[in-house]
């Protein structure tokens, strides 16, 4: 199977032609038939990309399973995976069946909202299969319109505003990032992306309208992605629009927004902008530092000041993806590994909480923490899995959560002391905004008359759970079935990243 | 006149004898009852001469002794025009039946005037191109004002004319300066004054105001202040043409104009295009943010789209122009399938043009919504849609050409134009069910709309190989 990836890619998109060409009616016949199709589609591509996973050799740190056709303008049309991409597909595929499953219950316009799941789901493996700047682009920015579609058509009272935010945020970071590209295919004659982790780009500095830019053509290009890719990470402080959108959008759009979007911005920086850019990355890392240690102290406060829960889970993903741009930016192996870790894990636990919430609101059809508490009496199911996740999302040993934070943090001490420092209070924080959430919303009497009806989770609700508890568990306790795949390929990027820099630079590192 | 210059003319021959005939044939006959019939018979000639250019033409010849050029780049042009200028009849003609608006001389001016258009991108010569703008832009004025009953259509007409005519006085004042220090007004001795020596200041006014001219007519910022009123007072189906072919030809006539009689000053013009570039960006993106009305919404979005059709040119390249080209055809194919749209809007019978009146329009017509969406990313250049390869092309031309400053401000500007695309959607998609207006579409229209928008998802595959062709045609210009 010479086309593995774009059958796993394009299957998603099939399903959708599918059933926007071949599906009519709006009743619950149609209805059906529609999530199930979408269900059995999800799943089938979940199947094939496990043939992937099994015919992934981690030690060639090389791209795998490629494949590459001419296209338009001397594009190439080219696919590929290596250690780093291959388990974000992973996590895609593992991941879309469940958001599916979880969306059951949502009865305006099914055809159209399994149709845009389906076509994000296409282009989210295209970002991270692709090994052309230009097609990289293409699913890249793509990917902003059935999100903006189902914010805007499926979410909450203040969707509109949110689905705006959402894509001129975005978009506005990404056409710099396109300028950016452009320069790049200017500069080194191809867009292969293969071919662009060898080329070395001039790092000469030069002024331009009297601003003296050190590291040259690196930094201006290394700016322009970073625009694009913190605005997606979100960091601090262009992570407003997360906030809104988490908000805003439906159970199953937060669950994809959080466990996988965002992950497109921390993957964009171990494949752009740490390889293309050593020289840059390694002058403009300690501003990564602080940004990333700002983040993961403030919005861990401002999540303990909030009373809507989607919300506190918003600004905690902030906080977590915080010591993933601290990890990726430490070019050691603990660091990148722990980031990497981090972001499978964060896949799991966000999609995990943003589900539990949903179990809630579609039962009580509120977020607000007030509106809650004593659960515990009339849900137990629900107060252990929630119990779960709010542990794993603190980083308890044995979850998942703890490995990614530690090596992180176990990186960035060997870099920078102070910057760990600062994000080590993080955990803390997080600790105190996670379980005085389940405080407030599990424990205690249940004394709100409107709760004293609610029911426990159902058999779907637990069996689309138990995957992710399997998961999230699996990785904390043999962390070693992650790190064995992107090992070899991140130690090639550290060594390649390294001999890039001249050692004056590395000298001046060491004094830090 | 040899049998070679009428060889080399005879698309256009063919298109002006066709247009007296037919002028005959209505006048003596039915008038006005003919007039559908004359509708089907334009399009097909259109059509058919579209297939002739494309097929049959070959290499480059010269008639007229070098005032008429017919070489690859005329050719793109040609086919880009005939073939919208096709589509936008094939679509009015049911609109203005039903309002009672179709004249027989519709379809006679609409081919007088691309005659005209023809002219223009085949001129050889300030004098053939002064002849070809004349014809264009008085068929146009007419056309403009072609609701006699209707004041808005009327004040369109004579807004158009009033400020057509000032161009066209510029433009005569450019060419009686470049002539007065050239020697010439044919564009091969032009270039080869510049090459001989210094370049002389007059022949440097004489650009100048020649391309001002030409913004007028392709509506590109400072110049565009006649737009949005003509295309909000023209009847519909002639708003679609303005917006389509005329631009076409202005676009192509200024490349060949500074390519062929001024190539070797390429710094010079370069500059003017950038500025007048980077401002039709930023005001097409940001007047159209407050636009009610769909049609002064697309003037502003015409005028943001020349900003990026200049962007191309301003590169002075090869790359350039070919890059101009196919965001031309882009635009066109764009602007036909969202007019087709904008034709069929009705209440009670009424054409409407507000943009609230879309409203939740996706639960009523769920298959026009999802073709009007493809349309409103393809404008806004988000990808996949072929929209994107446009902007992806001019962008790239500038940052080749060493002008990447302004491929990041057209790169800035595109985010803040994806606003009001975004809002049609908005309304469509997101809004309240507030009367939503019907959408009447006669088969042709439906036809149009829904393979555009086709076009727009599946052109990602190869473009339909556009891109060699305007690769052929722009080496033809630059050399």
């Amino acid at each position: 199977m010479d086309n593995l990836l774009s059958i796993i890619t394009f299957i998603p998109a099939v399903a959708a032609g599918i059933l926007a060409l071949f599906l009519r009616g709006e009743d619950a016949a149609a209805q059906r038939n529609a999530k199930w199709l979408a269900l059995l589609a999800t799943t089938a591509t979940f199947l094939v990309s496990l043939f992937v996973l099994v015919g992934f050799d981690p030690a060639n740190t090389d791209f795998q399973f490629v494949e590459e056709f001419d296209w338009i303008l001397g594009l190439k049309y080219k696919m590929g995976v290596d250690g780093i991409s291959v388990l974000f597909v992973m996590l895609t595929t593992f991941l879309m069946p469940i958001t599916i499953a979880a969306c059951w219950e949502v009865e305006t316009r099914v055809k159209e909202y399994m149709i845009a799941f389906l076509m994000l789901e296409t282009l989210m493996l295209g970002v991270f299969c692709a090994l052309d700047l230009v097609l990289f682009y293409l699913f890249f920015e793509a990917g902003l319109i059935p999100m903006f579609l189902i914010i805007g058509i499926w979410g909450g009272k203040e969707r509109i505003y949110a689905a705006f935010k959402f894509f001129l945020y975005t978009f506005l970071g990404s056409v710099l990032m396109l300028v950016a590209m452009i320069m790049m295919y200017w500069d080194a004659g191809t867009t292969d992306i293969p071919s662009l982790l060898a080329h070395t780009f001039g790092s000469e500095s030069f002024s331009i309208l009297g601003v003296h830019v050190v590291g040259g053509l690196q930094t201006m290009l290394w700016l322009a992605f970073f625009a694009s890719f913190a605005v997606k990470m979100p960091m601090w402080p262009v992570h407003t629009w997360l906030p809104d959108a988490h908000v805003q959008a439906p159970t199953a759009g937060s669950v994809v927004l959080a466990a996988i979007l965002l992950k497109m911005g921390g993957y964009g920086f171990l494949r752009f902008s740490l390889p293309m850019f050593p020289i840059a990355s390694d002058l403009l890392a300690p501003l990564v530092f602080w940004m990333s240690a700002i983040a993961i102290v403030y919005t861990s406060l401002v999540a303990l000041a909030q009373s809507d829960m989607k919300k506190l889970i918003a600004y905690s993903s902030v906080a977590h993806m915080g010591y993933v741009t601290m990890g990726i930016f430490t070019a050691n192996q603990q660091g990148i590994d722990g980031a990497i870790f981090q972001m499978l894990s964060h896949g799991f636990i966000s999609g995990a909480l943003f589900l539990c919430v949903g179990v809630i609101y579609d039962r009580m059809h509120t977020r607000e923490i007030d509106a809650y508490g004593g659960l515990v009496n009339r849900m137990p199911a629900y107060a252990m899995i929630f119990m779960f996740f709010t542990m794993a999302n603190v980083g308890l040993p044995g979850t998942s959560g703890f490995i990614g934070e530690f090596l992180v943090l176990m990186g960035i001490f060997q870099v920078n002391t102070w910057v760990a420092v600062v994000a080590t209070t993080g955990v803390i924080l997080s600790a105190a905004y996670a379980l005085w959430l389940y405080r407030r919303v599990v424990m205690g009497e249940l004394l709100k008359e409107a709760l004293k009806s609610i029911t426990d989770m159902t058999k779907r609700e637990k069996a689309i759970f138990a995957p992710l508890v399997a998961m999230t568990l699996l990785l904390g306790i043999y962390p070693a079935l992650v790190t064995d795949i992107i090992g070899p390929s991140v130690s090639a990027l550290i060594t390649d990243y390294h001999a890039a820099i001249p050692a004056s630079a590395e000298a001046q590192l060491a004094q830090h | 006149m040899t049998a070679v210059d009428f060889n080399t003319v005879l698309p256009e021959f063919v298109l002006a004898a066709y247009a007296m005939a037919a002028l005959l044939f209505g006048v003596y006959t039915g008038k006005d009852k003919t007039a559908p019939m004359l509708v089907w018979a334009t399009s097909g000639l259109f059509l058919a001469l579209a297939l002739y250019i494309g097929l049959a033409g070959e290499g480059e010849r010269a008639a007229f002794g070098g005032m008429f050029i017919d070489d690859p780049f005329a050719r793109f042009a040609k086919v880009i025009i005939l073939v919208s200028g096709a589509a936008v009849m094939l679509m009015s003609q049911d609109y203005m039946t039903r309002r009672d608006l179709l004249r027989f001389e519709f379809p006679i001016l609409i081919s007088l005037a691309t005659i005209g258009m023809m002219m223009m991108v085949s001129a050889g010569d300030l004098m053939s191109l002064y002849m070809g703008l004349e014809l264009q832009s008085l068929s146009l004025y007419v056309v403009a004002a072609m609701r006699r009953d209707s004041q808005k259509s009327s004040e369109a007409g004579l807004k158009y004319f009033v400020l057509g005519a000032l161009s066209s006085g510029l433009f005569l004042y450019g060419a009686s300066l470049t002539y007065g220090f050239a020697g010439t007004t044919s564009f091969a001795g032009i270039l080869s004054t510049l090459v001989a020596g210094e370049v002389p200041v007059g022949l440097t006014f004489g650009l100048v105001f020649m391309l001002s001219a030409l913004a007028f007519k392709v509506s590109a910022a400072p110049f565009h202040m006649w737009t949005p009123d003509v295309y909000e007072g023209s009847p519909t189906p002639v708003t679609a043409f303005f917006a389509t072919a005329p631009k076409v030809a202005a676009m192509a006539l200024i490349a060949r104009l500074t390519h062929d009689a001024f190539g070797t000053v390429s710094g010079d013009w370069g500059q003017v295009l950038a500025a007048l570039a980077v401002v039709s960006m930023f005001l097409g993106a940001v007047a159209a943010i407050g636009q009610r009305d769909i049609k002064r919404l697309m003037a502003y979005s015409s005028i943001a789209h020349m900003g990026f059709a200049l962007v191309g040119l301003a590169s002075g390249t090869a790359e350039g122009v070919q890059a101009m080209l196919i965001y031309m055809a882009i635009y066109v194919t764009m602007n036909v399938g969202t007019f087709a749209f904008i034709l069929s809007m009705e209440r009670d019978g009424r054409p409407v043009t507000d943009i609230n009146s879309l409203n939740m329009f996706s639960r009523k017509e769920p298959l026009k919504a999802l073709a009007l969406l493809v349309l409103m990313f393809s404008l806004a250049g988000v990808p996949p849609m072929v929209g994107f390869f446009g902007k992806f092309y001019v962008l790239q031309a500038a940052v080749d050409a060493g002008m990447t400053w302004l491929a990041v401000a057209g790169a800035v500007a595109s985010v803040i134009g994806a606003f009001y695309y975004l809002r049609i959607v908005f309304f469509m998609y997101f809004g309240k069910e507030t009367d939503t207006a019907d959408s009447n579409m006669a088969p042709v229209q439906w036809v149009v709309m829904v393979a555009v928008s086709a076009i727009m998802v599946l052109g990602i595959i190869n473009l339909f190989g556009i891109e060699p062709m305007a690769a052929v045609a722009a080496e033809a210009l630059v050399r």
